[in-house]
């Protein structure tokens, strides 16, 4: 059965079949992964582009890993900044590699839409790896295949979205991947963090760390975007970390089992303790290595659509 | 030259003016005779039929951009007036976002000059501020002696409460108001607005207090000085209540919408089309509600278009990224026609009061005459020609609007100003 789109631009409307098809390659994918030799011939003879307009060292690696274990030729096209100051605008560079006869191009950009305005001027499969603060719906597809590997199920769970949801692109695709796989979804965070009317997604919002860990299965708390313009959305680190970041002591308090994600690089002492993160490290890394998988699914299913 | 525009109805609100099939006879451009006219009387004149169409004082766009000097790819003060003439206005007021700025009395008086011979006429908006930096008023009282109608800063709201009070005072020795860009600079800068759907599509939001916050500050200093403030492009509903209540205390404030902000809601970004970006944004169905209402209730006093060229580049970038605005001189008639006519939301009488009366009287200016003597001011609409709109065959440089190819019933045929005439194509000397 293929999927209902030859491109991936994000989850929201995104079938529950397309999704559990998705999931259920990957679990191949990721038996691939444990071969001695990790490569299959799936994509040879396909192009792909990964078009970065953005820094994003671990999402273009785990493309591009995900790319040569499928046999796919794989160029690299970093861009430092957007159109606006580069002079070539954003049409003329994709009609360039255009030319060079790609078949797949992923993208990640600093504008959200990026991405389905590249499927109105260009001819290849489209991968969003992240538009603006929109979507960025490998990294939820990762997020999910982590909790159904965990947890065995994705119906019915509580998950809870802690962090900048207002700023993050990893938010809005697990909202939309999880809801239609049928889980409970809540954001938690400052409220100066959390979009105006996500309610009206069927989102709930807590701004209580501790009735997030007592009322849900899975926390999928992002990094705190230090570096950024979201540093002005609360007043200090320490305050930020002392009302919503995860420790030993409120997981004890809270007396509960509960599966914490973490998309990565994680800020030590900010969302999460440096004992939460060491007790983390092995979902962490099979996140990552779940990733891999994810982004073969993805590139196989999409690069061998008829 | 004798021209006779046969089997046409004439309507004039302001002069209580409401006949149907008459003739009217025009001799160089004048008005010689409204009725039924002699056979010695169409002798030797020039006879266009006109039957079904209605004449009307001549349309008026208070708000227009024409982006010379500066940026004369986008467009020039002649081809903005070829694209009013065909969208069927008389005349327009240009807004000073120029570059340079219209800050002097010389390029008020350039761009009048420049648009002397035009059969559209041309009012000059000048800067409130120097530059439009919002921090030293401009020599007002010298470019009302150049022409100049109106002052405003937009693109932004006068910057302090301060400097808008000093513009009010000052601008109220020659009764001029200033037009307002209605946006608190420190909720300014996002792309869309702030509703569900800008968190779904991931786009900046601008918040709807961003303009109610300007607007009630506005309000309150037009009160306070007694000046005359004109609210541009109002979009929120909270925005049209204030304004509402402005006037019942019966307040120096008038305010106009632009056809976008009363055809078109938040949901039409959804396709990240650069050509729904603009400042202010489209709002919520909830807005555009409340937009019509207030249309009805004359809350609302005029629909002016905000027309904004940018280049094909410009546009063809990122959301985010790309600029504010779009075009609407040709499409403005059209969309006020099928969304407010035909959906009998306004009478006729009362789109020719938005559209031609209101907004001059705003800018003091005389409203068009229909009496015998006076020189022709009309534009020509038929209201039930069914038309796709093809921005091919736009007259403005610059073809940035999310109108193209959507259908419209009604539009204006022809426009007569200055002793010439627009028809089917072809400006027409008298």
């Amino acid at each position: 059965m293929p999927l209902k789109s030859r491109h991936l631009l994000g989850l929201e409307g995104v079938p529950k079949e397309d999704i559990q098809l998705i999931l259920d390659t990957a679990t191949t994918f990721r038996e691939v992964l444990e071969r001695p030799i990790k490569k299959v011939p799936t994509l040879q003879g396909k192009t792909i582009v990964n078009l970065f307009y953005e820094n994003s060292t671990r999402t273009r690696i785990s493309f591009e890993l995900a790319e040569k274990r499928l046999s796919a030729d794989s160029i690299n096209f970093a861009v430092s900044s957007s159109s606006v100051s580069k002079g070539e605008s954003f049409k003329d560079t994709i009609r360039n590699i255009e030319a060079m006869k790609v078949d797949m191009v992923v993208v990640r950009h600093s504008a959200a839409g990026a991405p389905l305005f590249l499927t109105q001027i260009c001819d290849a499969n489209i991968i969003n790896a992240g538009d603006g603060i929109h979507e960025h719906p490998t990294q939820a597809l990762l997020d999910m295949y982590s909790i159904r590997e965990k947890l065995r199920k994705l119906e019915g769970l509580k998950v809870c979205i802690v962090g900048d949801i207002a700023h993050s692109r990893v938010a809005l695709s697990n909202i939309y991947g999880l809801m239609t796989m049928g889980a409970e979804i809540s954001v938690c965070g400052p409220l100066t963090m959390i979009p105006r009317y996500i309610e009206d997604l069927g989102v709930k919002v807590i701004h209580d760390i501790d009735e997030a860990i007592q009322e849900n299965d899975v926390l999928n708390v992002l990094r705190i975007q230090l570096e950024r313009k979201a540093r002005e959305y609360f007043p200090s680190i320490r305050e930020y970390a002392k009302y919503f970041g995860i420790t030993e002591e409120r997981l004890e308090k809270n007396g509960k089992d509960i599966l914490i994600l973490h998309p990565g690089p994680i800020n030590r002492g900010v969302e999460l303790s440096s004992g939460v993160a060491d007790g983390l490290n092995q979902i962490i890394l099979q996140q990552v290595t779940n990733g891999v998988a994810i982004r073969m699914a993805v590139l196989y299913l999409l690069g061998t659509l008829k | 030259m004798k021209i006779i525009l046969k089997n046409i109805n004439v309507i004039h609100p302001e002069q209580k003016i409401n006949v149907k099939n008459v003739d009217i006879l025009l001799t160089d451009g004048i008005i010689s005779k409204i009725g039924k006219l002699s056979k010695e009387e169409l002798n030797d004149a020039e006879v266009i039929d006109l039957t079904d169409k209605i004449v009307v004082p001549g349309f008026f766009d208070m708000h227009v951009h024409l982006r010379e000097p500066g940026r004369e790819d986008e467009e020039t003060v002649i081809t903005g007036c070829n694209s009013a003439a065909n969208g069927g206005f008389t005349g327009i007021a240009c807004m000073p976002n120029t570059e340079p700025a219209i800050d002097s009395a010389e390029v008020v008086e350039f761009i009048r000059k420049h648009a002397s011979n035009h059969l559209v006429e041309i009012q000059v908006i000048a800067a409130a501020t120097l530059g439009r930096k919002g921090e030293v008023i401009s020599p007002m009282a010298e470019l009302q002696e150049a022409g100049a109608v109106a002052f405003s800063d937009d693109g932004a709201a006068i910057k302090t409460a301060g400097i808008l009070k000093r513009t009010l005072e000052y601008s109220k020795m020659f009764n001029l108001p200033i037009i307002e860009h209605c946006e608190d600079e420190s909720l300014a800068g996002g792309a869309m607005n702030e509703g569900i759907n800008s968190t779904m599509l991931g786009l900046p939001p601008i918040p709807s207090i961003a303009e109610d916050l300007i607007v009630m500050r506005d309000i309150i200093v037009s009160e306070y000085t007694g000046g005359k403030i004109h609210i541009a492009h109002i979009s929120t509903k909270k925005a049209v209540e204030m304004v509402r209540e402005a006037k019942k205390k019966g307040l120096n404030v008038t305010a106009e919408v632009t056809p976008h902000h009363f055809s078109l809601s938040d949901d039409a970004v959804k396709t990240y089309d650069t050509n729904t970006k603009m400042n202010p944004p489209l709002r919520t169905k909830k807005d555009v509600e409340e937009i019509l209402k207030s249309l009805k209730d004359g809350t609302i006093d005029c629909i002016a278009s905000d027309h904004a060229p940018h280049s094909l580049e410009e546009k063809e970038a990122e959301f985010e990224h790309a600029p504010n605005g779009i075009i609407g001189l040709e499409t403005l008639i059209g969309l006020a026609l099928t969304e407010l006519y035909h959906k009998k939301i306004l009478t006729l009488e009362e789109i020719i009061e938005k559209i031609s009366i209101n907004p001059r009287k705003i800018l003091n200016l005389p409203i068009p005459n229909f009496s015998e003597g006076a020189e022709a001011n009309f534009t020509i609409l038929d209201l039930n020609e069914i038309w796709t709109v093809d921005l091919n065959r736009s007259k403005s440089k610059s073809k940035n609007s999310p109108f193209d190819k959507r259908l419209l019933t009604g539009k204006a045929v022809a426009v007569i100003n200055k002793k010439r005439m627009f028809y089917q194509d072809k400006f027409i000397n008298l």
